[in-house]
């Protein structure tokens, strides 16, 4: 997993609330058995006329020029500011996939969906959660100013605007220990291996019938 | 003071407790499917890693499979390759599977509770976040993604937060008609579809308590919808008379030191809970969803709601887009809304029960004229063969619905069944964003019954009314 310090990144907006996995990802492309490629359809149904189907080329596909990914001054964002409940809905590692495929390494949002927002430390990606008047002056200032990029420092827990405003965010240490750097939580678990043959002993003590 | 139930079964799972306030969870079983597990598997081939306890995980291929012509195989060859992958990781790493020809192949959260693989007390996972449904069991079920899939396989632990508690009461008993599946719907509609965030949600209230196992997976299938970690039923008669004799549960000894220990798994009447909220049965209508999330959900007496009367802008916004993805004007009264197709099944309501409600609406009658298709499909091979000795099938066929092969279907449409753009649908699964059972496709979440009356009406009708 690729480590998350600081970035300062160009914003895209996606103005709704409640934006589900199926809107990130559709069903179709959960067919891949990769982890990769998923880039070209983040946002599949939003984003082009036509329906996607995984593997297809999608360089010459009809696009919706009014989305929000379409329109020029968003394109190469690094960051994606959304709004409450963001992913909601199936618990599809697809759609950090893509999210991460595409270009993102960092979503803030006024709330996520519990097991989206846990995938994401899973993949390198920043979740950020402020409050959702900060959420709203940000999208009034990125609809404001073309080229609008925020500077987010995990170590510092801070986002800050091109006019210097910051805001903290919270976040737990056991993930941005491991978001910092890059660390696998296989690995770290199975340090404590001893733990979880200590605990098996016990349980199959009480609870023969569960082994 | 006493503990909920949810503490009571967190707590005979923690390996150990990590100095930031996270928790290593021991993990019982592990429901594992086609769609996202083959990332996880190859990330155990490429570090060399082996699963801990080869026999916690079980698994079946579902939403990918045809529940039509079987015996000819996967037409599309990416389903294909997914299954064909399911088998072969299976194979290599020694997991019981239920593959495709087996009587037991289902959707993971039928075939789970109805092998006596979910039991009181367990955790449960799978790759899916409708593993919920298992908390009718008072079990912790949780969906996970593809990383923690990798990781329960490599280590049978989870790290976890521990979640807050809320307790949600349906007090005094449902009116006739009424299902679990509208108990959650309403729900939904009360609290929102974030209105779970960072809780578990334990059901309790004479009204649950009434409910069959099957009503209570159906509501604990939904708490994900309402954002909640998981949902769960306390343990009692109604449980364990539904586990006891099922091929995986325990036997003889086993089960009298298992039924004495599952006994306890109830909150204590002096626990307390993070948050409370109280419903009244009485209160609860048939439920149609309107929109394009399922707290978008009114009682089928009602009419859609008008852009004015949203709470705020974000909300209103919301309701104009889905009215336009919809195709409906506001102030129409449900039962004005015609459909195109009905869908019967899923891990909401792919049950027998289920079944046997939406046949007992449709026997000795025809589905109307504007319906192009009414599909039936159930959960699993077992309730297909048992809603088969019942004549079940029988009543549907005659009345012009398709009996299918099992799997998710057009729950989720990856497979060949799916709404057009633009096709209507009454639904008896659990998700209504767009484009989910189809690009551009309509769906209206329904109750078995309320779906199969739509089907025979050719709009939606008050159940309540029929005979
Ligand atoms: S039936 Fe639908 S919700 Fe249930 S597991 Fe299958 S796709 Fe998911």
């Amino acid at each position: 997993m690729q480590a998350f310090t600081t970035l300062k990144g160009l914003v895209a907006p996606m103005d709704r609330a409640n934006v589900d996995t199926d809107a990130i990802i559709p069903k179709q492309f959960l067919k891949s058995i990769k982890r990769t490629g998923y880039g070209p359809f983040l946002f599949d149904e939003w984003r082009y006329e036509d329906r996607g189907e995984p593997e297809m080329d999608c360089t010459h596909r009809p696009v919706k020029t009014d989305f929000v990914l379409n329109q020029p001054r968003y394109q190469g964002a690094q960051i994606l500011l959304a709004r409450e409940n963001f992913g909601c809905g199936s618990s599809r590692e697809h759609a950090p996939w893509a999210i991460l495929d595409y270009g993102f390494s960092c979503v803030i949002a006024s709330s996520f969906a519990d097991i989206f927002f846990n995938n994401c430390f899973k993949n390198g990606i920043l979740p950020i959660v402020l409050d959702d008047k900060v959420i709203d002056q940000l999208f009034k200032e990125c609809a404001a100013t073309e080229g609008y990029s925020l500077t987010v420092d995990l170590p510092a827990q801070t986002v800050t605007t091109p006019s210097g405003h910051s805001f903290a965010f919270n976040i737990d240490g056991f993930r941005k220990h491991c978001l910092l750097n890059g660390l696998d939580d296989i690995g770290l678990t199975l340090t404590h291996a001893d733990s979880i043959h200590a605990y098996e002993a016990a349980r199959r003590q009480q609870a023969p019938w569960l082994f | 003071m006493g503990k909920t139930l949810f503490e009571k079964v967190w707590q005979q799972h923690v390996v150990q407790q990590n100095e930031d306030g996270s928790t290593l969870l021991y993990i019982d079983r592990h429901l594992v499917h086609e769609v996202t597990s083959p990332q996880a598997f190859e990330g155990l081939r490429l570090a060399g890693r082996k699963p801990w306890k080869i026999s916690a995980s079980i698994a079946t291929p579902d939403h990918n499979v045809p529940t039509i012509d079987r015996d000819k195989g996967i037409a599309d060859p990416v389903s294909r390759a997914q299954v064909e992958a399911l088998d072969n990781n299976c194979a290599e790493f020694g997991i019981t599977e239920f593959g495709l020809g087996d009587i037991r192949q289902g959707v993971v959260h039928v075939m789970g509770p109805e092998q006596g693989l979910i039991l009181p007390g367990m955790t449960v996972v799978c790759g899916d976040s409708h593993t919920s449904t298992h908390g009718a069991f008072g079990s912790i079920a949780m969906g996970i993604g593809t990383s923690e899939v990798e990781h329960v396989l490599a280590t049978q632990c989870l790290i976890q937060k521990k979640p807050k508690v809320m307790r949600i009461s349906v007090n005094g008993s449902l009116p006739a008609g009424i299902t679990g599946k509208d108990v959650a719907l309403y729900i939904i509609g009360e609290i929102g579809t974030a209105g779970g965030t960072g809780f578990a949600l334990e059901f309790a209230g004479e009204a649950i308590r009434a409910l069959s196992m099957e009503g209570r997976m159906s509501l604990c299938n939904m708490a994900i919808e309402a954002g909640a970690r998981c949902g769960m039923i306390a343990v009692d008669d109604v449980t364990l008379d539904y586990v006891r004799g099922r091929p995986y549960a325990p036997k003889a000894d086993n089960w009298d030191a298992a039924e004495a220990m599952w006994r306890e798994l109830h909150s204590d009447a002096d626990a307390a809970f993070d948050a409370e909220l109280v419903f009244d049965a009485a209160n609860i209508v048939p439920q149609v969803s309107w929109g394009t999330s399922p707290e978008m959900v009114l009682p089928v007496t009602s009419s859609i709601p008008a852009l004015q009367s949203a709470r705020d802008e974000v909300q209103r916004e919301g309701w104009r887009r889905a009215l336009t993805y919809m195709g409906l004007q506001e102030n129409t009264p449900i039962t004005d809304i015609a459909i195109d197709k009905v869908f019967i099944g899923s891990c909401t309501n792919g049950r027998i029960e289920d079944f046997r409600a939406a046949a007992a609406i449709v026997q000795g009658k025809k589905v109307a004229a504007n319906v192009k298709l009414a599909m039936v499909v159930p959960g699993s091979g077992l309730v297909k063969q048992q809603a088969e000795a019942e004549g079940l099938d029988a009543i549907f066929t005659a009345a012009g619905f398709q009996w299918r092969d099992p799997g998710c279907s057009m729950c989720l449409a990856m497979n060949a069944d799916r709404l057009e753009p633009g096709e209507r649908c009454a639904s008896t699964s659990n998700r209504n964003f767009e484009g989910r059972q189809g690009m551009g496709g309509r769906t209206h979440l329904v109750s078995p019954a309320m779906a199969a009356a739509a089907g025979i009406a050719g709009h939606f009708v008050d159940v309540r009314d029929w005979s």
